[in-house]
């Protein structure tokens, strides 16, 4: 199987929306087709990286988990952009996996190097 | 009047819009719109900005599920669900900022 670079953008908070949960559920289908998966994370994304999700009040699955285990699907270039993470007093401590943090032009960059980007 | 905002500051302008318009009374975060409260974040500028106009609150169970229950800017109540609906009960009116 021809193996493209595929870059999931993520922009949505987790919870309020189901787009940051869809996105996930796409990219462990694409870690499994064995894809060259890159995932970003920008404007609010950065949220879904933020440790400590405890979910039981709002009666919905928590997916802080599944970030820490898509290493185990080779699934371990993660992208953070410096900007975002100011902007919500946020900082890689914060963070529940280990991420690359960047500018926001090198992660336009990064995603222009992309075969297939998906958006969420 | 009770405002009830449910978007991300940095997302949405619906903080803004509460806080240009209304007058006064309270101010009660749900949702996505829990971030606006966060230490360090645009929304708790805004927040302070806006002084003692308005009481303060946050839903908890959001707070919690997003992890930022201890993150909480000062001058914010967090309430449970029971808390929401003493609320709505308490103002005369109403606003949800969608």
């Amino acid at each position: 199987m021809t193996i493209k670079k595929f870059m999931f953008v993520n922009r949505k908070a987790p919870y309020g929306t189901v787009y940051a949960l869809e996105s996930l559920e796409v990219v462990l289908i694409a870690a499994a087709f064995e894809q060259d998966v890159s995932l970003a994370f920008l404007d609010d994304g950065v949220y879904q990286l933020k440790k400590g999700h405890s979910t039981k009040g709002i009666e919905m699955k928590a997916f802080e988990k599944t970030y820490g285990a898509l290493d185990d699907y080779d699934v371990n270039k993660l992208y953070v952009d410096q900007e975002s993470l100011a902007a919500r007093g946020l900082t890689t401590d914060d963070l529940c996996v280990p991420v690359e943090v960047m500018s926001r032009a090198a992660l336009g960059k990064l995603i222009e190097d992309q075969d297939v980007v998906l958006s969420f | 009047m009770l405002n009830i905002v449910n978007k991300s500051p940095l997302d949405r302008g619906s903080l803004d819009s509460c806080l240009q318009a209304a007058e006064g009374g309270a101010i009660l975060l749900i949702e996505d719109g829990v971030y606006g409260a966060t230490k360090g974040s645009a929304g708790e500028a805004k927040l302070k900005a806006a002084g003692g106009k308005f009481k303060l609150y946050a839903l908890g169970a959001d707070a919690e599920a997003r992890g930022i229950a201890d993150r909480m800017m000062d001058g914010v109540t967090l309430v449970d669900y029971t808390g929401f609906v003493d609320l709505v009960a308490e103002y005369k009116t109403c606003q949800s900022w969608l």
